[in-house]
Order: C-alpha cells, then structure tokens, then sequence
C-alpha cells in the first residue's frame, strides 16, 4: 500500500467531507420543515376540533324552540340569554363607540401637545392590559354594591365598554392617520368649518377602520363572561329595558353553568349556547372581512368620487387608449 | 424636523389653532355662531371622551385599594406566602383583629393561587412560542396565498371563540383525550431531570394544570402566530437572496437573516400575550379543576388568582363581615399588578423593535 493510498483512507478526501456536510445541512432543514407542518397541524386542528364538537355536541339534542322560549334552570330555550347578548354587545357598541370614536377623534387631531396624548394613550393600552375579571370584580364592588344598582344592566354595560374603548380608540385614531394630509389642506382650502371638514372629508375615508374596531368591540363583548357574572348576573326572563335593579341574562353564561346541571335538558342548552355563540363570533369575524373588502374594491371612488362614467374615461385614458373620443 | 412639522401638520386642531383667516367671515354672524359652538362642542366633547377611559382606570385602582386596604393590613405578608385559603366559620361571631372585622379562623394566603397563575402562563407560553412562530414560517415561506387565507381565517376563529366556549371544549374533548392518550404516554417518559416534570398521577378526566396551560397555549397562538406571519412578510426579499446567494440552506437562511428580522417584535407579542393568559378566567375556571391548593405535579388540579375571583365571590358574599370580599379585592389587585409589569414589559419590547433594526441592511430597499 502506497503512503498515498494510506493517507487518502485515514483523512476523508476534501470532497467526500463536504458531501457529508452537506447532507446533515440538507437533513436539519428537513427535519426544520417538518417541525414548521407539524406546529401549523397543531394550530389549525384545535381550531376545527373546537368547532366540530361544539356542533357534535349541540345538533342531536337541537331544538328550534331555543329562540322562542325563555331558560326556566331546568331547560327551556335560550330566548331570554340571546335578547340579552344582544342587548349588552349592543349597548356596550353604542355607549364604547361614543366614547372611544371621541378618544380617537381626540388623540389623532386635537392633542395640544404629544405629551399629553401619550398619557391618554399609556391609560388606554394599560386599560386593555387588565384582565376582564378585574373590570367585572371592580364593577361589582362600585356599582353593583357601592351604588347600590343591583345586579343589572347598565353596570354590565359600563364595565364592558371600558373594557372594549380602548379597541375602538386605537382603531380610530389609526384610520384618521391614515387619511392623507391633503384631504383636510383641501378642504379647508375650500372654506370648510371644522366640523364640517371632520364630518365630510375626513371621518368618511376612516370609516372602514372604525367599523372594524366596533365590530372587534361587539365580537368581545358577545364573548365575554368574567366580566359579566358580577355585574349582569343571570335571568331567566327577557330583559324587559330597565337600566338598574334588574339581572339581564346572556349566553356566555348559560355556557359556563348549565354544562354540569344535573338534568340533561339543561346541559343541551349549554351545548345550544356555545353553538350560538360560535356562530355570532364567525359572523362578526366573516362581516369585518367583508367591510375590508367592500373597502378595498371601491377604495378609489370612495375617495375620489367619480361617477362610473367617469371611471370608464379614466381607464380607458390610464390604458393609453388616448383621449377618449365620442 | 420637516417629518415633525408634517406630522403636527396632519391634524384639525393645529390647522385651527394656526388659522390666518378667519373662517365664518361671509356667513352671516348667527350661521358663524353656529359654526363655532359646531367646533366647540367637537373639540370639548372629544376631549371628554378622551379623559374617560383614564378616570376608569384611575376609579379601578381607587376601588380595588379602598375595598383592599383593610385585607392588606390583616392579611400582612403572608398573604403572599401562606398556602391556606379559607373563609372561617361562617356562623361564628365576627371578631376584630389586626385592624379588620372578620370571621373567626379567616385566613387568606394566595401563594397557591399566584403560583398557579404563574405556571399555567408558564407552560402557555413554553408551548405556544414555538408553535406559533413555526406556523408562521411554513405559512409565509411555503404555502399559496390561499392555504394562508384559510389559516389566517383559523386564527381569527381562535382568537374570536369566547372562552366559555373554549372551556366547554377543554372539560368535553381535549381534557378527556389528553388523559386518555397523551398523558399516558408523557409519563412512561424516562424520569431524567427536564422530564421528570411529567411524573405523578394524573386525574382522569385530564382537569389539572397542564390542561390549563394547553388551553392557554392556544388562546396565545393566534396573537404570536399574527405578529410572526406580518414580520415575515416584511423581511426584505434583498438579503433573503443574500442568503440564499451564499450558499445557505434555508433553515441557515431563517436562523441568520428572517430569526432576527422578528425576534423583538414576536418577543413583544409573546409578553403581550404572556398577560392575556395570566389574566384569562373562565376557561381556566372549567378545566383546572379549580381547587385552591398547590398541585403536586404537572397535572394536578390547581387555580389562578382570575379564575379564584370567579369562583370564589360566591362564597365569599356568604361572609357577613365583607372580608372575604376584601381579600378577593386583594387578589385582585396583586393579578392587576402582575399583568401591569408584564404590559409594560411588552411595550418597552415592542418600542425597542420599533426604533432599532435587527438587519442594517435592507429596510432602504422597500
């Protein structure tokens, strides 16, 4: 045997060593890759398995009399907890979106100084920082004991727009700032009054945004049960519009107790309430999508405002068609 | 400096504060009068509703102090520390000590509660963080745009699905099958030291607290899995090229140039989403198990400070004196506490993203 040979058979040859690194490259990205499908099976799968077997559970017992007939505790439907939902997600929409679509109006065009915006704004991330419970607790001890009000309808709504404005807030004030500087430059060129500016020119482009923080805010408020059990408790009869010293009634609830009654009759209404629930947060979610898509379709003549004529003139001119001749 | 001026620029209130004209010349004064109650009421009436969400905190914080104070002062320290959470005999003769009317044999230590709420945030995190960044990388590297439609529509399922919702399907579905199938199989793991967490029984329905983490892991993912999936997509094409121009496979590609472009960012949000788990009530409430005790082992029953307060009022209204009621505000303070630092923690996180690149190279070329 040749030294060379020797050599050539103790010390893998440069190219034969590159070869096996390379294959232990190419073998970590595999098994990278693998890793990467097996956690997106991870999140994806929960999300079908959840929505499965809340319909499994709910469809074999299912009653259409869930809509028409009030929960007695031992069974009965759900009308009285879906007119509830309906009513706090509602209100909290109405009462938040005042407040929080004035806070975004606030801190997006009226700020005297940044100084004092960024402390209304630290106030609103801190706010939507705070776990629900703790609104729900605080609302219970200040307005349902402190103000004496009672188990009942407007302490549930103010505990759950505070816990929603800060949502609405931020996406209003994130839409006025992306309405471009030129549209309010232009009409006030055009001698428009303030209000009349903010109204016409650039609340409208914004729009989109603030919907998309409102239906945000209904889809919590519809979801949501800590901060509710303390301040709305529950009630088996259909909110009958009093503000104080009446419980209101809502699905979350129904959900989270009927489950382990004893009488199955009750149990199937729980199973009844997470189907509903499910369906009323898939709506918000599939609306807001269409909002961003309605907006995006028609984005150029919501700004611009051409009639479709006038849009025809415009491609056609884009397209090099020349100028368009009669 | 000119960005400041254009960004001052784009408000209402500067362009009305800087008006050289006057506006109402040219309509009749009382249209003008009009015009500028119009601007008043807005400005005024925004203003209100801008100070309102921070009088709702600052009434919070109010509340919760003047209803704890009391707990505070009899409860001591050992809140903190103590394991042992009971209301006392109900129907003994309250008694006053430390400052504070209460219930005889009242005694109030939160340690199991707080450590609960701890670790299941914990194990949210540990098992949401990869799970989420992973998905995200495969969505953004690999899948068709429709493929990331469909999971992006999943997450937003994930993230909308009200947590009583979720809670039902922990006690139905995945408390059942993790005791049946996944349990099992975790504790025939060899007892050496990162695995021998998962020795010790199991409870059958699977109610405990590493059920708990797991529901948490999946309410954190869709916020870890959106802010990773937005961040990738932002990475520059340019030095992904770069990358691949060297010679680096793509997992070389990711470690190097995508791993760095979203770490601050994903970071922040795991900490953001690190304070929804440790405030999350009831789905932690239906599949814990909700005992206020310490769990012996990763699986046994347990509870978290949130879920405590939802259960435990009940009770707790049952005690003549209020204490009870004033511990839970207690609690509840400590849970505030704890969720403030973690916000603020994100935030400083998020901002430190915000200011300085992780690549010098590449945001130029967008």
């Amino acid at each position: 045997m040749t030294l060379e040979a020797i050599l050539s058979s103790a010390a893998p040859s440069p190219r034969l060593q590159r070869e096996r690194i390379s294959r232990r490259r190419r073998a970590i990205d595999r098994v990278w890759w693998i890793a990467c499908a097996l956690s997106l099976f991870f999140v994806v799968v929960p999300v079908l398995w959840v929505l499965v077997s809340i319909t499994a559970k709910a469809l074999p017992h299912w009653q259409w009399s869930v809509f028409t007939e009030n929960s007695t505790g031992v069974g009965g439907g759900l009308l009285n907890a879906i007119t509830g939902t309906l009513v706090i997600a509602i209100g909290t929409a109405i009462l938040a979106g005042c407040v929080g679509i004035g806070c975004g109006i606030y801190l997006a065009e009226f700020t005297p100084k940044s100084a004092i915006a960024s402390v209304f704004r630290g106030a609103g991330e801190t706010l939507a920082g705070i776990p629900s419970i703790v609104f729900g607790y605080c609302g219970y001890l200040a307005l349902v004991v402190g103000l004496h009000w009672g188990f009942s309808l407007l302490p549930a709504l103010i505990v759950l727009s505070l816990l929603v404005v800060p949502y609405i807030a931020k996406s209003t004030e994130i839409a006025l700032h992306q309405v471009p500087l030129a549209y309010r430059e232009g009409g006030e060129a055009l001698g428009m009054s303030m209000p009349y500016l903010l109204r016409k020119v650039v609340l409208r482009p914004a729009l989109p945004g603030i919907l998309t923080g409102i239906i945000l805010a209904l889809a919590i408020s519809v979801g949501e049960t800590a901060p509710l059990i303390y301040t709305a408790n529950f009630s088996n009869s259909v909110p009958s519009g009093a503000l104080i010293h009446e419980p209101v009634g809502y699905l979350t609830y129904a959900a989270y107790t009927f489950y382990d009654d004893p009488i199955p009759a009750a149990q199937h209404l729980a199973a009844d309430a997470s189907l509903i629930l499910a369906a009323m947060v898939l709506g918000l979610i599939l609306l807001s999508r269409l909002i961003v898509r309605l907006t995006q379709r028609y984005a150029p003549d919501r700004h611009l405002r051409l009639s479709r004529s006038e849009r025809r003139l415009a491609t056609k001119a884009a397209n090099g068609g020349g100028p368009p001749g009669r | 400096m000119w960005h400041r001026a254009k960004s001052e620029g784009t408000r209402l209130g500067t362009m009305m504060n800087n008006r050289l004209v006057d506006m109402t010349s040219g309509v009749s004064p009382r249209r003008a009068r009009f015009q500028r109650v119009g601007q008043r009421v807005i400005v005024y009436g925004s203003g209100t509703a801008a100070v309102l969400p921070m009088l709702g905190l600052i009434g919070m914080i109010v509340v919760l102090l003047h209803e704890a104070i009391p707990a505070i002062r009899y409860n001591g320290f050992g809140f903190f520390t103590s394991s042992l959470w009971t209301i006392g005999n109900e129907y003994g003769t309250p008694v006053t000590s430390g400052g504070a009317l209460h219930l005889p044999g009242e005694h109030y230590g939160a340690w199991p509660l707080i450590a609960g709420t701890l670790e299941s945030s914990l194990i949210a995190i540990v098992v949401a963080m990869p799970i989420a960044i992973g998905a995200a990388i495969l969505l953004v590297e690999k899948l068709p745009k429709a493929i990331g439609a469909a999971v992006g529509l999943c997450l937003e399922i994930l993230a909308g699905i009200p947590s009583a919702v979720i809670g039902l399907w922990g006690i139905f579905s995945l408390g059942p099958f993790l005791a049946k199938v996944v349990y099992p199989a975790l504790e025939r793991l060899p007892n050496v030291p990162p695995l021998s967490i998962f020795h010790g029984g199991f409870v059958s329905n699977g109610q405990g607290l590493l059920t708990g983490g797991l529901v948490l892991a999946m309410m954190i993912i869709p916020l870890v899995a959106s802010t990773a999936r937005d961040l990738l997509r932002q990475v520059p094409t340019l030095t992904k090229e770069a990358a691949e121009a060297l010679g680096m496979t793509e997992t070389e590609s990711f470690m190097t140039v995508q791993a760095r472009w979203i770490r601050s960012g994903v970071i922040g949000a795991a900490v953001l989403g690190l304070g929804r788990a440790l405030g999350e009530t009831i789905a932690i409430a239906l599949v814990t198990g909700s005992v206020l005790k310490l769990t012996p082992n990763i699986y046994g029953s347990m509870t978290t400070i949130a879920a405590a307060i939802v259960t435990q009022l009940d009770s707790a209204q049952g005690d003549p004196t209020g204490f009870a009621v004033r511990s839970l505000a207690e609690a509840a303070l400590v849970l505030m506490a704890i969720t403030l630092i973690v916000n603020v923690l994100a935030r400083r996180l998020v901002r430190r993203s915000a200011r300085a690149t992780a690549l010098p190279v590449g945001r130029e070329s967008r």
